[in-house]
């Protein structure tokens, strides 16, 4: 038996790079194309992906499955060439196999099988030893919550244990990188709440970087960190969600009692911008300033403030911006 | 009763050899196939033939009780023809038995979309086709040339050296025999119930390809006054090259040569349609 724990998983350097940040990019898509027939269904993509867990969006047809399929290998691009752990994906595509779990969108099971088995069986194709493999489908079975299920055929379950069904078969052998392609496609509210604890569960676990592919905006705001959006095979828009987040801070939306001119010109000149409607202000804090201030000039102006929100993009926000451009 | 939150642990210890996965697949399948009872039932139906033939053998070589019998000696003689017939009537039941167990081989996967879950790890298609066959090779072998193997050892221990030289070709032609019957029969099972995917429908089939392929071949022969109508027939095909191989009958229409590359050009062609339809994802142009 060979053992192949770390193989080939690129482990965060502390050389030069920030902390935490790995020195190899989890994806990096240097041009590439992949076309069947005529159609080009990604076209030219470049971009490179380093966060633990990325979101990939994009309407219909973007290509998000069609990138993800090629990232396994199962499509040849027609032009460029892509890494996952800095591994080509037309060279080791089976060791970068060994490295991924994968749960498709579609149904994916054997219908005569129980569940246990039919985990069990997907380890060993992974390379787990027979006895390991049953223990560790037995251990993922319990986790996703299919324990009382677990020696049920899986052609008598209900779609919401059919998708637990596939992540327990997706991180049985212990992948380096999950895929999740549409993890919470016909699940009840209760059950995708259960579906995203574990995604998120999984993502701070720090043994797995995950990407998820998914419609639901929520979904991905609630579970990833770095979003890419696809629109015609192109990349729209890709962002850091946590940077996002931080550089929107300085977005004010205020509500207010008392306004009056005197007010914002105070505020101006503080250095911020300013937009007023009725009792509605919007501002963008000028560098140095912090809402403190505001609540200072507020004071000496006798202006009331009843509401003050820090504004940030939604990921609808980016994502209708995105699809726009 | 505990009850304690159960975490997800990441595995890190030893791997199995990657040529041995396709081995996975050959457990799982094959025991798969035995939860069946019928086709258990018809298995072990298939060894009453070896098990007649055995008999035979012991009584060809008891001079004693074929005397008892006030038989001659030479009555019965264990030769080349006795090994094609226990051949053909196994290759009859082997027939049957791929016709049972076949079809439930690729198409359980096929029709719930199980196969990226085969391809999203470090298995490949052809180690997938060969995992799938090595079951019908395995199941076909044990009752095709395994058991004319034995038969001829014990021949070959009752008749002595003398007759085991002389006749140790039978042993190879058991063999190739075989290997080319379990080769096409797997192959056309496979293919078949990768395109139809229900298995009942591709069982269906397969006899419908075996004889109406001969039905076919034999109209074109009729209507055109040909012979090149045979190749349609795959079991024509399969006959001619076993008597050849067994020394055993005369012109057959077609020669050796010509029915061992048809069946060569018909296994091709069950390979390709197979790993058609063995991918991940079928892209739609």
């Amino acid at each position: 038996m060979s053992t192949l724990t770390q193989a080939g998983v690129p482990t965060t350097s502390d050389q030069g790079s920030q902390v935490g940040v790995p020195a190899v990019p989890l994806i990096d898509l240097q041009g590439i194309t992949v076309r069947f027939g005529n159609r080009d269904i990604l076209c030219n993509l470049t971009t490179s992906l380093r966060g633990r867990a990325i979101g990939l969006l994009g309407p219909n047809g973007a290509g998000k499955s069609t990138l993800i399929n090629t990232l396994l290998g199962f499509h040849k691009p027609a032009a460029g060439s892509a890494r996952v752990f800095g591994h080509d994906i037309s060279r080791d595509i089976k060791l970068i196999r060994s490295l991924v779990g994968y749960m498709p969108e579609n149904d994916a099971f054997i219908s005569k099988m129980s569940a246990v088995s039919f985990v069990r069986m997907m380890a060993e194709l992974s390379g787990l030893p027979s006895n390991v493999a049953l223990e560790r489908a037995h251990e993922v079975l319990f986790y996703v919550g299919l324990a009382e299920a677990r020696y049920r055929k899986l052609g008598t379950y209900s779609l919401g244990m059919k998708q637990l069904a596939k992540l327990a078969q997706a991180i049985v052998h212990g992948p380096k990188l999950l895929i999740l392609d549409e993890p919470t496609n016909g699940l009840d509210p209760s059950a995708r709440q259960r579906m995203i604890r574990m995604i998120r569960e999984i993502r701070d676990g720090q043994e797995m970087r995950i990407v998820l592919c998914s419609h639901l905006l929520r979904d991905v705001e609630d579970t990833c960190d770095e979003v890419l959006i696809l629109k015609q095979g192109r990349v729209a828009h890709y962002s850091n969600l946590d940077e996002e987040r931080r550089a929107n801070k300085r977005f004010l939306e205020l509500e207010i009692y008392n306004a009056n001119g005197d007010f914002t010109a105070a505020v101006e000149k503080l250095g911020c911008e300013c937009a007023v409607t009725a009792n509605r202000m919007k501002m963008v804090l000028a560098d140095g300033i912090e809402a403190r201030d505001i609540f200072r000039v507020a004071a000496e102006q006798q202006v009331r403030i009843r509401r003050m929100n820090f504004r940030r993009d939604t990921l609808e926000d980016i994502f209708l911006k995105a699809m726009e451009s | 009763m505990a009850v304690y939150r159960r975490n997800y642990k990441p595995y890190s210890g030893g791997l199995t050899p990657a040529w041995s996965r396709f081995l996975v697949l050959f457990r799982y399948s094959r025991r798969n196939l035995f939860h069946s009872k019928f086709l258990t039932g018809f298995f072990v139906l298939c060894f009453f033939w070896p098990i007649g033939c055995l008999a035979w053998i012991y009584v060809a070589n008891s001079a004693s009780f074929l005397a008892k019998l006030g038989l001659p000696a030479q009555f019965v003689s264990i030769d080349n023809k006795f090994f094609l017939l226990f051949m053909s009537v196994q290759g009859v039941l082997a027939f049957l038995l791929t016709a049972f167990a076949g079809p439930g081989l690729v198409s359980p996967d096929l029709a719930n979309g199980a196969l990226p879950l085969y391809f999203c790890r470090p298995f490949s298609r052809a180690e997938y086709v060969l995992g799938k066959s090595s079951v019908l090779g395995i199941l076909l072998s044990e009752i095709t040339w395994i058991p004319g193997l034995i038969l001829f050892i014990i021949q070959a221990s009752f008749a002595g050296a003398a007759w085991t030289w002389n006749n140790l070709w039978i042993a190879g032609s058991l063999i190739v025999s075989s290997l080319i019957w379990i080769a096409i029969l797997s192959l056309l099972a496979m293919a078949l119930s990768a395109w139809v995917k229900w298995r009942v429908v591709a069982g269906a089939l397969l006899l419908a390809v075996m004889f109406f392929g001969a039905g076919f071949g034999q109209a074109i022969n009729v209507v055109l006054h040909i012979q090149e109508g045979r190749f349609f027939d795959l079991i024509y095909l399969v006959a001619t090259v076993w008597t050849n191989l067994f020394l055993v009958g005369g012109d057959r229409g077609i020669s050796a040569g010509e029915a061992w590359i048809a069946i060569l050009g018909y296994c091709s062609i069950c390979l390709w349609l197979l790993m058609r339809k063995v991918r991940a994802y079928e892209v739609v142009r």
